[in-house]
């Protein structure tokens, strides 16, 4: 029972770590940034009292800041906007849509490395 | 599909049929999938049976479309729970009390309606945020200020309603509204104040109108869905200056708490401040650690021999002022002068903030809500690893004996169930509200079923621990609000019979928020002992 969501965490980036993902277009990118600004920018920005990146900092993820990773997938971002993660509460269809869900994960992962 | 208590499935078939044709169906969630996420994500009865999960999801774009979504319940008997931005988290999040009920999801309803910038007020929906209004007022570079409270996804009228508070003059965030649009059980329309005059100039202006004050009625309660609330803003002012205030000695917390109160009374300082005290956050400190695990604690005067040793104080206060850069400066000097009475006091002032701030240091200012700035930051409250809280939250008296009193009593009950009241669970006591001090104490919430239970347990123990002292909560989970509201019980409940009698006149079938600080419908309600 311990951690549930953490140990979620670790199986989704164990699973999903690498795989290769499509070049998302320019537009949905733009789109994503937006959504990201408004909704996950908040928690996981640069800057004091962002408790979403002091979190991550303080687990060792490098780096703390979502916008800089290169490792995120689509399927891992889905499960923590859906399912919450620590304190990171879920958020529903009303707050961000699976369209606005769709552009977030083509901003996160647009420096990642195709493989 | 989920079904709510006390209706047949073929009924709820036809409601949700006709919940889909007054908000499209795009907007009507019945999958587990899509209703899961109106959980809540700080529940303390996580993989426990009785957490309270929705059977359906419910969200309209418009007060009409409000209007039809409660009609259709209240033909159907269907109960609804109405959230805003469901982001009352530690209080309840987006879930409801009763499981089974369709959640009514106001989210959609995200605009704003009037800003003034003359008369410094805002006119806005349910679903906008704090940071949707700030955005708002930024992009427009209109001169007035919100007050947000400490997550600033958290919605005004939200807050308002469940009567949150923040920091700035305009803290107490009920007590600052002026003016609601609510919608009843029948699905009728009402506004308040000056809004029931058609045609009305003032509704955000004068709050009171013609007749009984009604919008009381409409916080914390079950008996309306608020569809638009109003609120008076703070005009940007020139400065906001901070200072604070040390004293050296365990006993001076009752001149020092008598000093701020005739200064925040008088209107001298007029934000939210707390009495802290150096020695909760030297804590860290070894020589001060080996004091606090001495078998019993340490004694008042060894912690104020560790004070004086290390000059640090025993208690402290941060003041803020508000206003003209020339009045802030003469406010601290007037308060600087009435503290003076109290032997060894220390005082040590803060920077000035000019307004409008420099963006850069608008990114780095670490209390930002203060100066009416939202953030998240309030979330880092339990440390990297948690997985969420609900506060414990009673108003206690804004006297020095009262904090010594309160300290004593919950350090008390904290060890008789073995828990340790550690300094980072610890906040306050606070002056959100005018006239009193808020204590909050965090409890962690886990995803495990023992140690919830037993939190539960702990928190319903405070609760009656607190109204034996004469102290009640302003505010609680949903998990605990039976609970506090029977320690509201002068002459036999008197103040829920009230309730239950208007929700059983405004609400005979029960459909909103059944449950809410404890009033439930009739055909719910169990007999009091």
């Amino acid at each position: 029972m311990k951690n549930a969501r953490t140990v979620l965490f670790l199986v989704l980036s164990l699973i999903f770590a690498g795989q290769a993902l499509a070049a998302p277009d320019d537009s949905q990118v733009e789109r994503g940034h937006k959504v990201y600004d408004k909704w996950c920018f908040p928690c996981h920005g640069t800057g004091s009292g962002k408790p979403g990146t002091a979190s991550l900092a303080a687990r060792g993820q490098k780096p703390a800041v979502l916008e800089e990773r290169t490792d995120l997938t689509a399927p891992a971002i889905k499960t923590f906007v859906r399912h919450g993660v620590l304190f990171m509460p879920m958020f529903r269809k009303t707050e961000i849509s699976d369209a606005e869900l769709d552009a977030v994960c083509a901003y996160l992962t647009r420096n990642n490395k195709p493989q | 599909m989920r079904v709510p208590p006390g209706v047949t499935p073929g009924d709820f078939a036809d409601a949700i049929k006709q919940f889909e044709a007054a908000v499209g169906k795009d907007w009507v969630f019945t999958s587990d999938e899509d209703v899961d996420l109106y959980r809540d994500s700080y529940s303390p009865f996580w993989h426990e049976d009785e957490e309270p999960i929705p059977s359906a999801a419910v969200a309209p774009d418009g007060v009409e479309q409000v209007q039809a979504v409660v009609k259709i319940a209240n033909a159907h008997k269907i109960p609804l729970w109405t959230i805003s931005t469901g982001k009352n988290l530690g209080y309840g999040g987006s879930a409801p009390l009763l499981g089974g009920s369709v959640m009514l999801d106001l989210k959609r309803m995200d605009r704003i309606i009037e800003v003034n910038e003359k008369n410094h007020y805002a006119l806005v929906e349910p679903g906008v945020s704090y940071f949707d209004l700030y955005r708002y007022i930024q992009e427009k570079g209109l001169k007035v200020w919100i007050d947000p409270a400490d997550p600033g996804w958290g919605s005004p009228i939200g807050n308002a309603v469940d009567r949150g508070g923040g920091r700035t003059p305009m803290r107490d965030h009920f007590d600052a509204h002026c003016g609601m649009e609510i919608v009843l059980a029948n699905g009728d329309i009402m506004r308040t104040g000056m809004g029931a005059l058609p045609g009305s100039k003032t509704w955000q202006q004068y709050r009171y109108g013609f007749g009984p004050y009604v919008d009381g009625m409409f916080s914390q309660s079950n008996f309306g869905v608020v569809t638009k609330m109003g609120f008076w803003l703070f005009p940007e002012p020139e400065a906001y200056l901070t200072g604070t205030v040390t004293v050296a000695k365990h006993d001076d917390l009752i001149p020092m708490v008598a000093t701020l109160a005739y200064l925040m009374n008088s209107g001298i300082v007029t934000g939210t401040t707390s009495v802290g005290s150096p020695l909760t956050f030297a804590r860290q400190d070894p020589a001060l650690a080996a004091l606090y695990a001495k078998p019993g604690g340490p004694s008042t005067q060894e912690l104020e021999q560790y004070a004086q040793g290390k000059n640090v104080g025993y208690w402290s206060i941060e003041l803020p002022f508000y206003g003209p850069a020339k009045v802030v400066a003469a406010q601290w000097e007037h308060a600087k002068e009435k503290f003076s009475a109290i032997a060894g006091v220390k005082f040590q002032e803060g920077a000035t903030r000019r307004f409008p701030m420099d963006p850069k240091d608008l990114q780095q200012f670490p209390t930002s809500v203060a100066v009416g700035i939202p953030n998240l930051s309030v979330f880092g409250v339990g440390g990297a690893r948690s997985e969420g809280h609900v506060w414990f939250s009673p108003i206690i008296p804004m006297t020095g004996e009262a904090v010594i009193e309160a300290q004593q009593v919950f350090a008390d009950a904290y060890r008789e169930m073995g828990m340790a009241m550690g300094p980072l669970f610890f906040l306050g006591p606070t002056s959100n509200y005018p006239r009193c001090f808020l204590v909050l104490f965090g409890f962690p919430i886990e995803h495990d079923v023992e140690k919830n239970k037993k939190n539960r347990e702990n928190f319903k123990h405070l609760i009656r621990v607190a109204a034996e002292h004469g102290w009640g909560e302003y505010r609680t989970h949903t998990a605990f609000m039976e609970t506090v509201m029977d320690t509201y019980s002068f002459n036999n409940h008197a103040l829920l019979r009230f309730h239950e009698t208007v929700k059983d006149a405004v609400d005979p079938n029960g459909t909103l928020s059944p449950g809410k600080c404890g009033i439930w419908p009739k055909h719910l309600r169990k007999a009091r002992a």
